[in-house]
């Protein structure tokens, strides 16, 4: 009872990173609040998800087998959770601010009257006063997010609802095995006793998955570009210069909505954080939705004609002057200095 | 076949363009300097309706919004595009909402309106980014909901064929209806706004508006009933208070801050090929690349 519940997102019976970071979030606050960290797997081919997760510390691995949860619909995975917490009563959830987690998220907690806090770069135990009732509440989850585009930050607790439930975007959290032989107990569950067959209601015509070309997260060097790229066509030069140094391109929000590279591409509170040993920002003002994904970066090297841009007062880099000018003589040092 | 749609709209302040005066000196945001838009992907989702109305002549669309009075302009936007009919859900109580008490106060105003075959919306507002009110009303009203949606391609037999867009690929799914949908910015942009459908609806105001405005050509507005926007408060759609605005909001906000990241220390270097060829060779030297 009370406990901290993560819903494992499965995708042929492999767990999402996104769901293994939580797992260790999961379970640094469960110290914290001295409770248990319990996941949910519901889908097919489960049977390694057991070794696949308690490694993190999870004490409680519900599992719900039945191929007609896989893959993801709505309400079937919504019942489960549903009827899962009436008879649990966890304290908080976390779930990925990915496409399921968005969509999962606010059915639950609807049905559950509970509140969620969307896209969290911050978790963290407290206490809460709410001044005008006169009353305090001990261990509640501050829910930390930016909002308003990414212009401030807004520090969200559930005083009154339980669970307290909240989405995190992959690679805001970091993941890290607990223990490889973590003990934790495993619950095999009658799905029919969770889902009404009319929770069955939509039917999957197609569906392509390709498995993503673009791996920025992991990469240690990114070249990324911003508006000031100024068009498709330029952002060719940040491909180059990260061909050469084994980079990946990134970009910003305001690159990716101007059509210059694609979604998956995009770094920041609204695309993928990173952490790379050097991160050279082409042409990026630098808003604070930007830098917050990718502020971490251990080298930060600024391009930009703005001797003025924001994100050059976090750079360790600035070079004032065009990209077209700097870039080719990166390329060319590079090329004639390294074997 | 034709089929009754609503479109939800939020009118948001555009969050894209903050400019250097859009943070007050104690880090609030300053509202008035941001102009107040159609929130983007709500646009894609009233396309998306307009397209069904293409093809089922007979069909209508009526736009619902919550907001202040001026959030009548999002309605007048999507009768200029199209849309049949407004309706603006305003009301004191609602101030303070979280997502949740929005979504009781849209599927209060929602079953208010009554029929309903196909409820869409963007699938986030740009000044929250929650994506998280399209389905809780799904769930107040029971009933499936698509969320991602790139394309409604088809609907028929009571079912309506969607092409989801995920993270790494797509999705076609079927769901019976009524649904809720809720369309991504990939969608097809929305139609601009239609030169004779704007002299239509020039005048179309919601009685506050009338009010505010001294306009009192009543028989305007009685000979010709498309002028008058619905505007609906709490009681209108028999809400419980206590479920709307502040005291329906499970999330409280404990506190704002303004972002402040640390500043370093930085290198100043011009584009010249010294100061490129320091830098790569300082580099390359420490073994940060190569």
């Amino acid at each position: 009872m009370n406990n901290i519940f993560v819903y494992l997102e499965i995708e042929e019976g492999i767990v999402a990173e996104v769901s293994q970071e939580l797992l260790t979030k999961g379970r640094s606050l469960a110290n914290q609040l001295e409770c248990e960290l319990e996941a949910i797997a519901a889908g097919t081919n489960l049977a390694t998800v057991e070794q696949q997760v308690l490694p993190y510390g999870v004490d409680k691995l519900h599992i719900f087998s039945d191929e007609r949860l896989s893959p993801y619909t709505t309400l079937p995975h919504t019942s489960i959770l549903v009827q899962l917490f009436k008879e649990e009563k966890p304290q908080i959830c976390l779930m990925g601010a990915t496409i399921i987690g968005r969509d999962l998220g606010p059915r639950v907690s609807s049905a559950l009257g509970s509140g969620l806090t969307a896209d969290c770069t911050s978790l963290e135990i407290g206490d809460h006063e709410e001044k005008k009732a006169g009353k305090t509440y001990k261990n509640l989850l501050y829910q930390i997010r930016p909002a308003f585009g990414g212009n401030i930050v807004a520090w969200i607790v559930n005083p009154d609802h339980r669970p307290q439930m909240a989405t995190v975007r992959e690679g805001v959290m970091k993941k890290e095995i607990l223990d490889p032989y973590y003990k934790g107990e495993v619950i095999d569950h009658q799905v029919s006793d969770y889902v009404q067959e009319e929770d069955y209601v939509l039917t999957i015509i197609d569906r392509h998955i390709e498995k993503s070309k673009v791996n920025i997260k992991n990469s240690p060097i990114i070249v990324s570009g911003g508006y000031g790229v100024g068009s498709k066509e330029n952002f060719e030069l940040l491909y180059k210069l990260a061909d050469v140094l084994g980079a990946e391109v990134g970009a910003s929000r305001a690159a990716v909505d101007a059509g210059f590279a694609e979604h998956e591409r995009q770094v920041g509170q609204t695309g993928v954080t990173v952490r790379p040993k050097v991160y050279i920002a082409c042409g990026i003002s630098g808003q604070i939705q930007h830098i917050a994904g990718m502020q971490e970066s251990s080298i930060i090297i600024s391009i930009n004609n703005d001797p003025n841009a924001p994100i050059n007062a976090i750079a360790d880099y600035v070079i004032t002057g065009e990209i077209e000018r700097v870039i080719p003589k990166m390329i060319k040092h590079y090329k004639s200095n390294t074997k | 076949m034709a089929f009754n749609i609503i479109v939800l709209a939020k009118q948001v302040p555009d969050t894209r363009n903050v400019g250097k005066d859009a943070m007050k000196a104690d880090g609030t945001v300053n509202r008035a300097a941001l102009a107040a838009i159609f929130n983007p992907e709500d646009l894609n989702a009233l396309e998306q309706a307009l397209r069904i109305k293409d093809q089922f002549p007979g069909t209508k669309i009526t736009m619902l919004t919550m907001g202040p009075g001026r959030a009548a302009e999002i309605l007048r936007e999507g009768l200029f595009r199209g849309a049949d009919d407004g309706v603006l859900l305003t009301d004191r109580a609602f101030a303070g909402a979280d997502t949740l008490a929005t979504s009781y106060a849209l599927s209060m105003a929602v079953r208010k309106i009554g029929s309903y075959d196909i409820i869409i919306s963007g699938r986030q507002a740009i000044d929250g980014d929650t994506a998280q009110v399209g389905p809780q009303i799904a769930e107040k009203l029971g009933i499936p909901q698509i969320t991602y949606a790139e394309d409604i391609e088809r609907v028929v037999h009571g079912r309506v064929r969607v092409k989801r867009r995920l993270e790494h690929g797509v999705e076609i799914v079927e769901s019976p209806l009524p649904a809720v949908i809720t369309v991504n910015g990939s969608a097809a942009p929305c139609r601009p706004r239609n030169a004779k459908l704007m002299l239509k609806y020039k005048h179309a105001k919601t009685i506050t508006e009338r009010q505010v405005e001294h306009i009192d050509y009543i028989d305007i507005y009685n000979s010709r009933p498309y002028l008058n926007l619905t505007e609906w408060s709490v009681a209108d759609v028999d809400a419980d208070p206590v479920q709307c605005g502040l005291s329906g909001s499970p999330t409280k906000v404990k506190k704002i801050e303004n972002v402040v990241f640390q500043a370093k220390e930085s290198k100043r270097l011009t584009d010249n090929d010294a100061d490129i060829d320091e830098l790569m060779r300082e580099l390359i030297e420490n073994h940060t690349i190569g």
